[in-house]
């Protein structure tokens, strides 16, 4: 068994844990490249079928082409695709600086569509590599009723046991993905054939290493025109993959004030 | 649109094909766990362009000299507190290794962080700090790691400037954790003297450390080697769930070790079903061909329908798992209550889950002191040796012969709350019911006397097949009835039938068949009835296990006809079938009938009528005070 194999594998069995121990799971499509191997390692798990819906939490300020995708594969996948929309920037904490107020959007969404669905397991495409916070997380995290995350009581977690019993209101952030790599995703992709967003490969000197919202993404200089120059540049670079992303880099604490408020 | 579909080509994973180890990093807290690792991911190049400048000026910023932990101790609380909360995951490579780092806090208040992260490694790094030497934490995570089953683990002594670099100081360190961790089972890979924030023996040996010969943190992290592959073991499928999304039943669950293909025999445990693996179901090519290893999430189907649920264990036909009701574990504590005997809380072995009581503490140690406590509760962070009761039976392996499958945690208001591996398997035990809050009767035991003049009783009628086992059963009920009791037939071969039909007549199949009797017994017994089981019940032990359960009510007797009057009788006509090789495992033509050496009674139908025989077992009730003629005087109790 190779190192992909052993990653698939481990997303596989956490995949089939929560599917196994929670109630009204929904997974979390963001249309990025971790969240379309996440489907991609649902379907395998569940042997072609998810079954569970693909919610996306739209900001309204993506991608032309990550509309496309979404509506594209959400029909070949035979996803049961919900979109949410996020409430107005006036509704979120006007404190927060700029780029991370304008991600919190997203929080809120997120919010109100847990209430609606009351759903109690949330999947995420998350992984530890990504940044600093993230590497805290619990593959079955528990999140507060009003969505926070409590960073100084999480539950012990070992041996592939979780904790799969959210009090009553709370939820379950699941992360089948936490242990994947940014150059992890790449090779699997690649292996697995995953159609990816055409963003993430270079065009004029510029690609984007992570998708998020219009305003608030930036493309990285790079050369990388195909999967196997992606990989390539991740093994020499030492750029951070979010290096694109504004709302990293506006205070020091800004991600994690986001997350602990119920960001992913 | 367009989508960019890659190449259907495969990559080389995870770009080489170097092994990949994981290690966790403990030890007393302020020892330098952050320092050390912050160190190392400088020195081996692995630090993204533009942290060590943002850590600079975060520190310049507190005014503070600089500081390596910054880089993991990511969280506000942590920088503030300048402590280490929770364990958190780095990679980087080594000259011929990709390391995953697992950071493990050092605080006693966060000892559930460092097992969370532990749990997951392959070697680990022991930290010690020179000038305050080897500490209850470092006493703990020695402990810890040993029980966690790492075997691998490097000491490293930090802060050797603080000591001027003394050869003798670093000297008596090492002797002394060496000694502690030997004394556990764990003998360390190497005792490193380095500085962590000078760089001194993280990844050269610099002139302050001249004296020192061993190798340095980046060399004994080269050293480590992954886990071992478990495909050698026996297989155990631990079942998630069973997915019918098409046509197909699909039971899936990942293989913890051993291997697996189609046409396999497997016995699904603890019911101890059999069937053959039809084939081996995946996604997008299915099915798979070939044998699939330890590691793998896999899905199968049978090749007959069987009820199968999560928490069964599938292993192939004569390597099974044992099943059992009772467990010896030995554990680490993490939750605020001491765990105390009689504690009822929730088990989780693999994927099966079942209420469980805590029989007894048999020891309790602080890891810390080392000193065993007086044995009657296991506190927080401390470790202990505990005899579980399981409310259902389970199917488990020792952890010494299974580390994966040998492993449970217990949860306590859906949280788990302490962890361990098991250390033996009792066979055949019966649960004790004390996890089950029991339901109190309406009536009080004596109201039930007084109705049916004699108290709560279990009739145990053994004896070869034919030697008239129901015939007596049945007279006695009618005796019993006409005198006011409330008598109550459990018969084997009834029961068999409806109850007991998953079983078969495998010796295993057979103690289970007896104990599910005496359990319906005694509970009928407990309740004031007679229960008159007429069983064949050839083997001793089941029979003593019967007695056990129903305790002074049990009444046993051996219907001891000889067995040829047996076979001439034969009045199902088992005898003359099994004569004729129609009936496997038919107990009275092979010699596997153990009689009773210490019944209540002895009789032979073939020497007396059943109404004699019936009266011999009046009298004998009467005597042992089942049978009571004065009326209760009720008024008396109230």
């Amino acid at each position: 068994m190779d190192h992909l194999d052993a990653l698939e594998a481990q997303s596989i069995y956490i995949f089939r844990e929560g599917f196994a121990r929670l109630k009204k799971l929904a997974l979390l499509w963001s249309l990025g490249k971790d969240s379309n191997v996440m489907i991609w390692l649902a379907r395998k798990a569940f042997f072609g079928k998810v079954p569970f819906p693909a919610l996306h939490v739209d900001t309204g300020k993506k991608f032309p082409e990550m509309y496309a995708f979404r509506e594209h594969y959400a029909k070949e996948w035979d996803l049961d695709l919900r979109v949410d929309p996020c409430p107005p920037i006036d509704s979120v904490d006007p404190t927060l600086p700029p780029a991370a107020r304008s991600a919190a959007r997203k929080t809120e969404g997120l919010k109100l569509a847990l209430a609606k669905y009351g759903f109690d397991g949330l999947i995420a495409g998350i992984r530890r590599d990504e940044e600093a916070t993230r590497a805290k997380e619990r593959v079955f995290s528990p999140r507060g009723t009003e969505g926070g995350w409590d960073v100084r009581d999480q539950p012990p977690e070992f041996w592939d046991q979780f904790n799969a019993s959210p009090p009553p209101g709370a939820h379950l952030r699941i992360h089948p993905i936490l242990h994947w790599t940014e150059a992890d995703i790449w090779a699997y992709t690649k292996r697995e054939n995953i159609p990816i967003i055409p963003l993430y490969l270079a065009k004029d000197g510029k690609r984007y290493r992570s998708l998020g919202d219009q305003d608030i993404t930036f493309p990285v200089a790079s050369h990388a025109s195909s999967i196997d120059e992606i990989l390539h540049e991740l093994q020499t670079t030492k750029v951070p993959e979010r290096a694109g992303r504004a709302l990293d880099h506006e205070t020091e604490d800004a991600f994690e004030r986001l997350r602990v408020a119920g960001y992913l | 649109m367009t989508i960019a579909v890659p190449p259907a080509t495969l990559s080389t994973p995870n770009g080489t094909t170097r092994p990949l180890v994981r290690i966790v990093i403990v030890g007393h807290v302020d020892h330098g766990k952050s320092t050390l690792v912050g160190r190392l991911l400088h020195e081996t190049g692995s630090l993204p362009d533009g942290k060590l400048e943002m850590l600079k000026a975060v520190s310049a910023r507190r005014g503070m000299p600089f500081e390596w932990s910054f880089l993991l101790d990511a969280l506000q609380t942590e920088r503030d507190q300048g402590i280490t909360i929770d364990t958190t995951q780095i990679s980087f490579r080594t000259r011929s290794r990709d390391v995953v780092l697992i950071d493990a806090p050092g605080h006693a208040e966060f000892l559930r962080n460092m097992i969370t992260g532990a749990s997951q490694a392959d070697g680990a790094v022991l930290i010690i700090d020179a000038l305050e030497g080897v500490r209850d934490q470092t006493r703990r995570h020695g402990y810890l790691l040993q029980l966690l089953g790492i075997k691998q683990v490097a000491v490293v002594v930090n802060k050797m400037d603080r000591v001027d670099f003394s050869a003798e100081r670093f000297g008596a360190i090492s002797d002394e954790i060496s000694a502690h961790l030997i004394g556990l089972g764990v003998t360390p890979t190497a005792v490193i003297p380095i500085s962590a924030r000078d760089g001194d023996g993280v990844a050269e040996r610099t002139a302050n450390i001249a004296w020192y010969v061993g190798p340095t943190v980046v060399e004994a992290l080269d050293a480590l080697t992954p886990s071992q592959p478990l495909d050698l073991l026996a297989l155990r499928l631990p079942v998630q769930a069973i997915y019918k999304f098409d046509d197909r039943r699909i039971v899936a669950g990942r293989i913890e070790s051993g291997r697996l293909q189609a046409g396999d025999d497997i016995v699904i445990m603890p019911a101890g079903k059999i069937a053959k693996i039809k084939s081996v179901e995946s996604w997008p090519v299915t099915p798979v061909e070939g044998p699939q290893g330890a590691g793998r999430s896999v899905g199968i189907t049978l090749d007959r329908e069987l009820f199968v649920e999560r928490g069964d264990v599938i292993g192939h036909v004569g390597a099974a798992p044992r099943d059992t009701r009772r467990l010896r574990a030995r554990i680490f504590w993490l939750h605020d209550q001491p765990l105390e005997a009689g504690a009822s809380l929730l088990v989780r072995l693999g994927t099966r889950e079942t209420r469980a009581t805590v029989v007894a503490i048999e020891k309790a140690v602080d890891p810390g002191e080392l000193a065993s406590e007086a044995a009657t509760a296991i506190r927080r962070n401390h470790v202990g040796e505990i005899d579980l009761s399981l409310a259902q039976p389970v199917a488990a392996d020792p952890a010494e012969a299974f580390p994966r499958s040998g492993r449970l945690v217990i949860e306590i208001g859906g949280r788990i709350a302490g962890g361990g591996l098991v250390l033996s398997v009792d066979s055949g035990q019966r649960a004790a019911s004390a996890d089950i809050v029991p339901v109190d009767s309406a009536l009080r035991p004596d109201e039930r006397v007084a109705r049916f003049r004699h108290n709560g009783a279990v009739l145990w009628f053994t004896g070869l097949p034919g030697s008239g086992k129901s015939t007596l059963a049945k007279a006695i009920e009618r005796r019993l009835f006409d005198r006011g009791g409330s008598p109550i037939l459990l018969d084997g071969d009834t029961l068999r039938a409806g109850l007991n039909s998953d079983l078969g007549f495998a010796p295993h199949d057979r103690a289970e068949n007896i104990r599910r009797l005496a359990e319906i017994a005694a509970h009928l017994a407990t309740n004031g009835h007679i229960a008159i089981v007429a069983a064949v019940s050839p083997a001793l032990d089941d029979r003593a296990a019967a007695r056990r359960i129903a305790g002074d009510r049990f009444r046993e007797i051996h219907v001891a006809t000889p067995a040829e009057i047996c076979e001439q009788r034969d009045p199902k006509g088992h005898y003359a079938k099994a004569r004729a090789g129609a009936l496997q495992n038919f107990t009275g033509i092979g010699n596997d009938y153990q009689p009773p050496t210490a019944s209540e009674l002895v009789l032979d139908t073939s020497a007396q009528t059943v109404a004699e025989a019936a009266d011999t077992i009046e009298a004998m009730l009467a005597r042992s005070g089942v049978l009571v003629d004065e009326l209760v005087d009720l008024a008396a109790n109230i």
